[in-house]
């Protein structure tokens, strides 16, 4: 790139001979400038960062295999497949029947599309390129190659927010920040592997949008928007920090005409657009998330008008007056309409994942179903410290250098910050919308840092220099340098700070990778354990269950299992499911929870009225895998007890402990589940001293040895147990 | 067994409408010896049988026969007749068969024709080779059993060999597995020995003789049955051979009936879980590489290769044990090398590969070839030693653009007797295989010319806004300030120049070589401050350089009093030389310029430090 900036300027200046000359000249000296030299780091830096963030994310597939990741992926691949195969309006128009039998699901009006859009439109070049690559192998690579263009984004946003250094580190921390990595290995198919790109480039472009004042950046940030709604539903949170952060603007008096062009097209435009994605529709205009959006709009409005008035009217009391009269009517009038538009149910109220956002609480009393997941859980210290490792103490120090340097950039990143670090408290997996704002602020703190050192450094050497070059015996050097040297330990200080920065960076990248390596490159599907002599055991035991169900079970067959293997079973067995990761339907998951947790008789009337053939439990008492159905037996009797009151929690409980030995609770001992999950358990000897029927997931041998199943039957179990598939039997005929 | 009486029944009728057809001509079979195997689920069947002609015409056809429902499931026949006297010399000839019309002959039996290798004139002896092979002629009986139970195969025959010709002397045994034998039909000179069951001698037979029975044991045999089995080999003309195999394997024993019981097969997996089968071996060629097992929803890790110089073995187990009745889908890859495969004959290059699957003892439903040859090969022709069905298609691979040509080649019912080789041969010449990389050269050749027209072209809309101009003009500053650079940057190179002739006139003392030095730098410093100075006003003259210009300014100010610095410096030094002032006093009486050279010296760095960094 180096001699690409130098031809440019000789042309600009064509008319000037001599220049072109000279010019010419130091080219031929191949001694590149500085500029030119920072420009070839910048670049070489941006460009290894690029591929080190790609090669990053594909430890899962030299562990593993190129494979899609854990439950929702499956999902989005099997959609994606659809896509490529039947083209986009049958997709868009696509009725599944294969889940939530017998109610079935409108795919093209539930889901955001940019994800599998986006995987096709890749896979449709490559085609046209005439690299005849297989659609897993673009979906698996989809998450790494999008997260590679985050950190070019993040590079732009730094270098906008404070400059090319910070954007340089942002570009790196991002890389390889393992709270992000998380989402987005090799594999891990998933919507927010395309929408923490999408996120950050909106804000990127609004942020540019607002510097500029530039009506081209702020459409281009409007499709930004367009682009993240269409990839995920964490679109809401764009929807509420930018009217959040204009608001903030106003009142601190940072209102301009940039801040105004800027705000008003990315709103209505992105609005428009966002309106075009079926799932979210008119709920842009409708719902209380996207409301306060509309708030800022309107208000924007009212300060240009009041603005304009000022300047009309030239007199301050009589303008005091006006601003009076106007600012309470504006009042009046918003307070109402929202007060009759929920009223009249045209404003619908906030969701329930929303409330638990603002109320950590809410879901545990409210909403068992979004408590049940584990990723929706409250965050633990040490995930944090686990996903962020030494960003953790530089945010704050970030902090200090945009509070320092105050302009509407950097409130901007404090405010993405703060908020998204608070979400991140409630809930685990938001974690990931709050890295970019961590890596850019810490990238600000070591950016800054390192170049106050850097300077500090530089100018005392000069000073020594021009000592050196004096010759030793000059006495009125020497009193110089001792002049210059007001702060005797600056320089061996400054070294010491640093190392120091050193090695807390190189720590991180270290974490890093062994984060990546250990635990963020898991498929979850299969799961990989060390044996007696350190050899690795593979337990493919899920592929082998849904591979049998594929291969083994009539076409239509209906699959009852727990909503968590649902997206699994329907990609890759290819079998109708009661219900899966979706959960858009509480009671229907109820009536599953409740056939889990019912005796068998009562389970059978259920499960032959949704024409349930086999039944499919997750069962790690042989392994020791802990995250199996008898673990999360409770939440299905939570979630069934929460729509039919039969079903009650302590009845499953003795003394409030949750049991399955000889104490447990007797109609534990007699539910579907534990009948499912224990079958035939009692006469195999997991553990060598342990008596037959010793559960290793949970330490205890099992209180019921005796299982007669009456209307079931096995029909298929794997080969380490882990899945359980029943058939459920005609019923007999009547005598 | 109510469905074998049926049968037995059945065939009695036919064996007694055969009887009364009159004789099919003047050969006579003097002596038949058949061998059935059924060890595995493919039923072999070996017959060697003296034809003598005892008629007075000579005879260039032999007609052999079978009845209908065997006839059916044949799948593999070859008869041969062996050329040359005495054992060591005795070599086999393939004899062309075909399937005949039945004229005279029941519809209830198969009839194939062999032309004789030379017409069997009077009184002569032949001996022909006959081996067939039947696919699902075993029929498991019960249909339906139990995990526990075990699998019995039924298997119908006749004891006397059915034939249009008359038979003087024939016997048959058939080779059972070793197990349980559940029953047999007992005839006159009826033998079990071990597991090899004895029919016969039966003396003087007439043709269309028909004695059916039914022989009912266990089998261990993995009943594995493709159904479908698609293999695609691919040549490449860079070194390999690339061969996938989609299997779609079905198990065609005695179905399961009831519950599969993990515990029972982990625990008992003999007597519980017999009719199953956990792997299928499939045999190689040697030097097979990066070989893989998966399937739809990916790669399965239970399998096990061991490979020496003359095989490679592949112990395949599915994700799941085979019942019977139970299916799965796998697909197997590996590449060979190029070099073991693909010879060259008379201007045409040829593939010589192996048709059926490397799995041992597996029935294929369909077998569907397709051998994908480099994109641009020409006159292709196929030669098999069996009929197939041959059709030609085109596939698309990375960087195609004409695509490939496929021959595909079709055949139902295929046996491992079918594993033999079959040649494609085409055309190719090597310059095509040039084509890709200079296809990936020119596309990122094209790739490279648009990034540099992007960077060149001016793509700007309007040339009259004031943003375009107000850019061209920053642009021509930052021109000029580059120049101004350079030049300031050739003065201070000229200085140490000045310098270093100061030092040489320390050193040698040679006065008039400084002075030259010093003439030579003062012309040079002019032209430079001369060059300088349109530049300057330039910069003073543009509105966007004005927070520049005052420290350009500044700079070039600077520079000047370094220069006059220097001057007064050298002068101060040459004419302490003339004067021959010891070192040190020269050096105090320019201690003092010294000191402020160095400091000027500094700040010029500084401000060209700036000045690089706008």
């Amino acid at each position: 790139m180096g001699g690409k900036s130098e031809p440019a300027k000789s042309e600009s200046m064509a008319t000037k001979p001599d220049l072109l000359i000279t010019s010419f000249f130091s080219f031929k000296s191949l001694k590149l400038k500085t500029k030119q030299q920072e420009l070839l780091l910048r670049i070489s830096i941006l460009g290894l960062v690029y591929i080190l963030a790609f090669i990053a994310r594909l430890f899962s597939v030299l562990r593993y295999e190129s494979m899609i990741h854990e439950f929702d992926p499956y999902f989005n691949y099997r959609t994606t497949l659809f896509l490529t195969e039947k083209g986009f309006y049958e997709f868009w128009n696509w009725f599944d029947s294969e889940s939530w039998y017998p109610l079935g699901r409108i795919i093209g009006g539930t889901l955001y599309p940019g994800l599998m859009v986006t995987a096709a439109l890749i896979y449709w070049t490559l085609r046209f390129l005439r690299f005849f690559v297989h659609i897993r192998e673009v979906c698996v690579l989809t998450a790494p190659f999008f997260a590679s263009n985050t950190t070019l984004v993040a590079y732009f946003f730094g270098k906008e927010l404070w400059d090319t250094g910070a954007g340089l580190v942002a570009a790196v921390l991002i890389a390889i920040c393992p709270g992000y990595i998380s989402r987005s290995v090799a594999g891990s198919y998933d919507n927010e592997a395309v929408a923490i790109f999408a996120l950050l480039l909106t804000f990127y472009l609004f942020v540019k949008a607002v510097n500029t004042g530039s009506l081209a950046w702020a459409l281009a940030s409007a499709f930004g928007y367009f682009y993240m709604v269409s990839a995920w539903g964490g679109y809401v949170f764009i929807i509420n920090l930018v009217p959040l952060y204009v608001l903030v603007l106003l009142i601190t008096g940072r209102y301009s005409m940039r801040l105004y062009i800027a705000y008003n097209c990315m709103y209505i435009l992105g609005m428009l657009l966002a309106m075009q994605i079926r799932f979210v529709g008119f709920q842009h205009v409708q719902s209380g998330e996207h409301m306060g959006a509309m708030g800022v709009f309107l208000l924007m409005q009212v300060f240009y008008f009041l603005d304009w008035v000022k300047y009309q009217l030239n007199d301050t009391k009589l303008f005091q007056t006006f601003l009076r009269i106007t600012v309470t009517s504006a009042i009046l009038v918003g307070g109402v309409a929202v007060g009759v538009g929920t009223a009249s149910g045209y404003i619908s109220p906030w969701t329930g994942r929303f409330y638990s956002l603002l109320d950590p609480t809410y879901a545990k009393d409210h909403i068992p179903i979004i408590a049940s997941v584990s990723e929706h859980q409250p965050t633990a210290w040490s995930s944090f410290m686990f996903d962020y490792h030494i960003l953790l103490f530089l945010f704050p120090a970030g902090l200090y250098f945009c509070f320092k340097r105050l302009t509407d950039a950097t409130i901007f990143i404090v405010m993405y910050g703060l908020t998204s670090l608070y979400f991140a408290g409630v809930m685990v997996r938001l974690i990931l919308v709050a890295t970019p704002a961590v890596c850019l602020i810490s990238a600000i703190a070591v950016s800054a840092t390192i170049k106050n050192l850097t300077s500090l450094l530089r100018t005392k050497q000069k000073v020594s220099q021009t000592g050196s070059t004096k010759g030793a015996g000059s006495s009125k050097a020497s009193s110089k340098v001792t002049l210059d040297q007001s702060q005797p330990f600056q320089k061996n200080g400054a070294i010491a700070l640093l190392v120091g920065v050193f090695y807390l960076l190189s720590r991180y990248a270290i974490h890093c990778t062994w984060v990546t390596a250990e635990a963020y490159s898991s498929p979850s599907i299969v799961l990989a354990a060390r044996g007696a002599h350190g050899n690795r055991i593979i337990f493919d035991d899920y592929r082998e269950a849904y591979y049998w169900l594929r291969q083994n079970t009539a076409t239509d067959a209906k699959i009852m299992s727990w909503w968590d293997y649902g997206y699994q079973i329907t990609a890759m067995g290819n079998r109708t499911v009661i219900v899966d990761n979706n959960t858009w339907n509480n009671t229907h998951i109820a009536t599953v929870g409740r056939a889990m947790s019912s005796y068998e008789d009562e389970a059978y009337d259920i499960m032959r009225s949704l024409d349930v053939n086999y039944v499919l439990v997750v069962f790690g008492g042989v392994t020791g895998y802990s995250s199996d159905d008898i673990n999360k037996f409770l939440w299905m009797v939570r979630i069934g007890g929460g729509v039919f009151p039969v079903i009650k929690e302590p009845d499953y409980l003795v003394n409030g402990e949750f049991r399955v030995d000889k104490g447990a609770s007797p109609k534990m001992l007699n539910c579907l589940m534990y009948k499912l999950c224990y079958y035939r358990f009692g006469e195999l000897t997991t553990e060598y001293g342990k008596p037959p029927g010793y559960d290793r997931a949970r330490g205890v041998e099992i209180g019921n040895k005796d299982i007669k199943l009456e209307h079931l039957e096995e029909a298929y179990t794997t080969s380490n147990w882990i899945v359980r598939i029943y058939r459920v039997k005609p019923p007999t005929n009547r005598l | 067994m109510k469905q074998s009486s049926v049968v037995d029944l059945l065939l009695l009728l036919l064996a007694i409408a055969l009887l009364t057809t009159p004789a099919f001509s003047d050969l006579v079979l003097s002596k038949v010896e058949r061998r059935i195997d059924v060890t595995s689920q493919i039923a072999r069947v070996s017959k060697t049988l003296k034809v003598v002609n005892s008629g007075s015409e000579s005879v260039s056809e032999f007609i052999l026969t079978f009845p209908k429902f065997l006839g059916n499931n044949l799948a593999y026949l070859s008869v041969s007749h062996s050329e040359g006297k005495g054992k060591s010399k005795r070599t086999l000839v393939n004899l062309s068969v075909r399937e005949a019309d039945s004229k005279g002959i029941p519809d209830s039996i198969s009839v194939y024709s062999v032309a004789l290798p030379k017409p069997l004139s009077k009184g002569d002896t032949l001996t022909l080779e006959v081996v067939a092979a039947f696919t699902n002629v075993l029929q498991p009986f019960p249909e339906k059993i139990t995990q526990g139970e075990i699998h019995l195969v039924m298997l119908q025959e006749s004891a006397q060999y059915l034939s249009p010709y008359a038979v003087e002397s024939q016997s048959l045994s058939i080779k059972l597995p070793n197990a349980r034998i559940e029953s047999y039909t007992k005839l006159e000179n009826t033998k079990l020995q071990g597991s090899e069951l004895k029919y016969g001698p039966y003396k003087n037979l007439q043709s269309y003789s028909y004695s059916p029975i039914v022989v009912h044991f266990e089998s261990k045999a993995a009943f594995a049955v493709a159904e479908n089995l698609v293999r695609e080999i691919e040549v490449s003309h860079w070194g390999n051979v690339q061969v996938t195999e989609n299997y779609n394997v079905v198990h065609r024993g005695a179905q399961l009936r009831g519950e599969f019981s993990r515990l029972d097969f982990q625990a008992r997996p003999n007597p519980r879980g017999a009719s199953a089968f956990r792997h299928l071996l499939a045999r190689l060629p040697p030097r097979a590489h990066s070989i893989y097992y998966r399937d739809d929803i990916g790669n399965i890790s239970t399998s096990e290769m061991q490979s020496d110089s003359k095989k490679t073995e592949l112990l395949i187990e599915p994700r799941f044990p085979l019942f019977g009745g139970w299916k799965t889908f796998f697909t197997i890859g590996y590449g060979l090398p190029l070099s073991d495969f693909l010879f060259a004959s008379e201007g045409k290059r040829f593939l010589n590969i192996s048709f059926g699957s490397p799995i041992l003892d597996l029935v294929t439903e369909k077998l569907i070839v397709q051998v994908v040859l480099p994109e641009g090969s020409k006159d292709i022709s196929v030669t098999t030693p069996f009929a197939v069905k041959q059709s030609q298609e085109i596939k698309y691979s990375h960087l195609d653009i004409a695509g490939r040509p496929v021959v595909v080649l079709e055949k139902n019912n295929v046996v491992p007797d079918h594993n033999q080789h079959i040649q494609v041969y085409y055309k190719f010449s090597n310059i095509n295989l040039l084509s890709e990389p200079l296809m990936l050269i020119s596309g990122f050749f094209i790739l490279f010319i648009t990034c540099i027209i992007y960077t060149r072209a001016d793509f700007s809309i309007s040339k009259s806004s004031p943003t375009y101009l107000a850019k061209l003009q920053w642009d021509e500053v930052l021109a000029t300030l580059q120049e101004v650079q350079s030049i300031i940057q050739k003065c201070l190179a000229t200085h140490d120049k000045l310098e270093a002739s100061l030092r040489d006139l320390s050193r040698t003392g040679d006065i008039q070589t400084c002075k030259a030095a010093r003439k030579s730098t003062d012309s040079l410093l002019k032209d430079l401050s001369k060059e300088l100075k349109p530049l300057l006003g330039f910069l003073q003259s543009s509105s966007l350089a004005s927070h520049i210009s005052p420290k350009v300014e500044e700079l070039v100010a600077k520079e000047k009093e370094l220069e006059e610095k220097l001057m007064a410096k050298h002068t101060t030094v040459v004419e302490g030389y003339e004067k021959k002032s010891s070192g040190r006093d020269i050096e105090n009486r320019i201690a003092s310029q010294q000191q402020k050279i160095i400091t000027l010296r500094q700040e010029i760095e500084d401000l060209l430090e700036f000045i690089d960094e706008i």
